[in-house]
């Protein structure tokens, strides 16, 4: 792929190394300039070659290439002459993602760039940042900083898991309950009123910032051929050092982990992906971040989460709460959702609990299977896709439970 | 001849009430998701919209036939604007608003694709109220409404619907309803519980 | 529901789960089609939301369609 680099011209030298997000030296205003320079005014086409080039891909949890959306929101309203609206989503409903607080925190002026060079690529209606209470006020302070960005609306997000799914943050901008909608055709086709609507990640705006400053060539400079870039990574369970790092593409799990503090040889497994991912078992810690590493897992990087899991924890207990949690965290919208899910939990909880019934986990796979892609948004395949990673990398864990010999600690 | 259509007027009129009544019980039906005697759902949900179409036509030539009596002293008003007219208007009155509803109901039940499901349902809701409005006036106004089988006719009317709605009421209604979770669309926001 | 549906059927049945309620007219118009799961609701073994219509049922699915109480159903081409 040959980048298209000749657009761009940084008054400023791009970040060396892994620390581009968070390469900034302070979140005001001045102090953003100063360190990545201005926000150069590529023309439409120019950024959407740039992205394309780049590889970026959303970083909100569905991978979908970034320039294909804006490029989808484009035609759509240029076609029916309807202006885009453009939505910057930091929704973080998953419990164990903090990356785009942390990046609201750290860099607000990145995301706010990534958002209005979107918004000028589009020629937007309407610009939105959604994103929870706690993360407002500092972009609010950002807001202010700057004269571009006083037609960016702030909205606070509900803080439950599907509040981030696109369509719910729509129907949380059109003044509805922030759950999902059943949808036949895409919000970039007919989103918010209708109009052609763009809903991407903060980490997506932000990294798009970079990219139209630095170039394609630089982004894919640091990363994999197929997980090009850095990304950022909420990192949680038994760590020393939990917490937000930004790290390259592709960069393996095991050594992730490390720098997260881990002691990789105590664990048993990480949950890849949040609650809606899968599990990648020790064996599995030389595999690296790229799709096609963890495709053999049932696993995705996602929103970059991963949660590690101490080898002398029972991990039947802790999914059974984690779907528990899941079942709970149904907007009560579809059937098979709202009554697969907790049957669901149920089952898996009475085995967790030490019920020895040797029916139990096909019972699951049955209730999983039968949940899989019924409802209107991901949240049933998500959970299906959890548990049933659980029965499967967790399988010595399963006989002992139904041998009633798990010796492992249940709190 | 302006007996004939006093007859005509007064018999469509009394076949509309039980054709409402069948409706109400049909529709009430088709809410719990449940078959008819071998009859199945689809099947209820058709003779539903049937008996009410039904209905509805004897309405109409109720209202034809009924203008051109000369005792009623009807004007075309009286079919759409309550409470004006020159006999008994307070009973004629029910029925004129039970001629608006029925009108909301089957415009917005005909054309339910376009209006949507949520303009649907709020306007069926009125099926409850038009109901009672139209056996109000077929009693206030009927001619037949001392004759003993007139009497016995809106007492079994009654009963019918009093029982379906008594039904429609109780727990065990919607079918599956003992399996399901209790769903509730309409659940507040959670506040944010980590296992 | 034995017979899979046509792999290259033209038209998909879309269901609208936050609409569906489980009624089951679909059910019995589409019998080859849906069957029910314990809780009522429409299923179509192997698919999800979008269930593949052959074209010999594509009549019966607008039945469906301009039956279902709840509005949920709607008729697609696929594309
Ligand atoms: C073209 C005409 C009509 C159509 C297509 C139609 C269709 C329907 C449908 C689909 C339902 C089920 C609604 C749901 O499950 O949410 C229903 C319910 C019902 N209908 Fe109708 N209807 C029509 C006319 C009428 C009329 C004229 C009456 C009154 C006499 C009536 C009385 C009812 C009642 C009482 C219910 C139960 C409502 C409830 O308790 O939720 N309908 N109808
Ligand atoms: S699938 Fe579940 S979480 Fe998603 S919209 Fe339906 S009820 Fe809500
Ligand atoms: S007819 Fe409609 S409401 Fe009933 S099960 Fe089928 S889709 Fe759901």
């Amino acid at each position: 792929m040959s980048p298209v680099t000749q657009a761009v011209r940084p008054t400023v030298a791009a970040p060396a190394g892994t620390a581009r997000l968070t390469s900034g030296r302070a979140p005001g205003f001045g102090s953003h300039l100063a360190d990545f320079g201005p926000i150069p005014s590529l023309v439409a086409e120019g950024l959407l070659e740039e992205l394309r080039a780049s590889g970026l891909e959303g970083r909100g949890g569905a991978a979908f290439p970034a320039w294909r959306k804006i490029e989808a929101a484009r035609a759509r309203g240029r076609s029916r002459g309807r202006r885009a609206v453009v939505v910057g989503n930091a929704a973080e409903g998953e419990p164990l993602s903090s990356k785009d607080l942390t990046l609201l925190r750290m860099a607000p002026h990145l995301v706010i760039d990534g958002l209005l060079g979107v918004a000028t690529t589009l020629d937007a209606g309407s610009i939105h940042l959604y994103g929870p209470e706690s993360a407002l006020p500092a972009v609010a302070r950002a807001l202010a900083e700057r004269p571009d960005a006083r037609a960016i609306d702030l909205r606070p997000s509900a803080e439950t898991f599907v509040s981030g799914e696109a369509s719910a943050v729509v129907s949380a901008l059109a003044g509805r309950r922030p759950v999902p909608q059943d949808r036949t055709v895409r919000l970039t086709e007919a989103g918010l009123n209708g109009r052609p609507t763009l809903v991407h990640n903060v980490e997506t705006l932000a990294q798009i910032a970079l990219i139209a400053r630095f170039g394609a060539a630089w982004f894919r400079s640091v990363g994999t051929a197929t997980d090009p870039g850095t990304r950022l990574v909420t990192v949680s369970g038994d760590v020393a050092s939990p917490g937000v790092l930004e790290i390259a593409g592709g960069t393996r799990i095991g050594d992730l982990l490390g720098f997260a503090g881990a002691d990789t040889a105590a664990l048993s497994a990480v949950l890849v992906g949040g609650y809606h991912g899968a599990w990648v078992p020790a064996a599995g810690f030389s595999a690296n971040l790229a799709r096609e590493q963890l495709a053999p897992f049932g696993a995705a990087v996602g929103a970059g989460i991963l949660m590690a899991l101490d080898a002398r924890r029972c991990p039947l207990t802790l999914a059974s709460s984690i779907a528990g949690y899941l079942a709970g965290e149904t907007a009560g919208q579809c059937g098979p959702c709202v009554n697969g899910l907790p049957a669901m939990a149920e089952v898996l909880h009475r085995l967790a609990r030490g019920d020895r019934n040797a029916g139990l986990p096909a019972e699951v796979r049955r209730l999983a299977e039968l949940v899989t892609g019924r409802g209107s948004c991901h949240h049933p395949d998500g959970t299906a896709r959890f548990v049933l990673s659980t029965l499967t990398v967790f399988a010595e864990d399963v006989a002992a439970h139904l041998g009633g010999r798990c010796a492992k600690d249940h709190s | 001849m302006n007996e004939a259509l006093w007859a005509l007027g007064r018999g469509t009129g009394v076949v509309a009430l039980a054709l409402f009544t069948v409706s109400v019980l049909l529709g009430i039906l088709t809410r719990s998701g449940r078959p008819l005697l071998g009859l199945p759902r689809f099947s209820v949900a058709l003779v539903h919209r049937n008996v009410s179409i039904l209905a509805t036509v004897f309405i109409a030539i109720h209202l034809l036939t009924l203008l051109g009596d000369s005792f009623a002293q009807l004007r075309v008003i009286d079919f759409f604007v309550p409470f004006l007219g020159a006999v008994k208007p307070v009973w004629l009155g029910l029925g004129t608003v039970a001629v608006d509803l029925l009108v909301a109901v089957m415009v917005t039940s005909l054309l339910r694709r376009y209006v949507g499901r949520r303009v649907f349902r709020a306007v069926h809701w009125l099926t409850y109220a038009m109901w009672p409005f139209a056996l109000a006036h077929s009693i206030g106004n009927g001619t037949d409404a001392s004759q003993s089988w007139f009497i016995a006719f809106a007492a079994a009317c009654s009963a019918a619907v009093i029982a379906a709605v008594g039904w429609r009421l109780t727990r065990g209604f919607v079918e599956y309803q003992g399996i399901r979770q209790a769903a509730a669309p309409d659940r507040p926001v959670r506040a944010r519980r980590n296992p | 529901m034995t017979a899979r549906p046509a792999a290259n059927a033209r038209l998909l049945l879309h269901i609208d789960w936050t609409a569906c309620d489980g009624r089951g007219l679909c059910t019995e118009i589409l019998p080859e089609l849906l069957g029910r799961d314990e809780w009522g609701y429409p299923i179509a073994p192997g698919h999800g939301s979008d269930v593949p219509v052959p074209d010999r049922l594509a009549p019966a699915a607008e039945e469906a369609v301009a039956l279902c109480p709840r509005l949920a159903l709607s008729l697609r081409r696929r594309d």
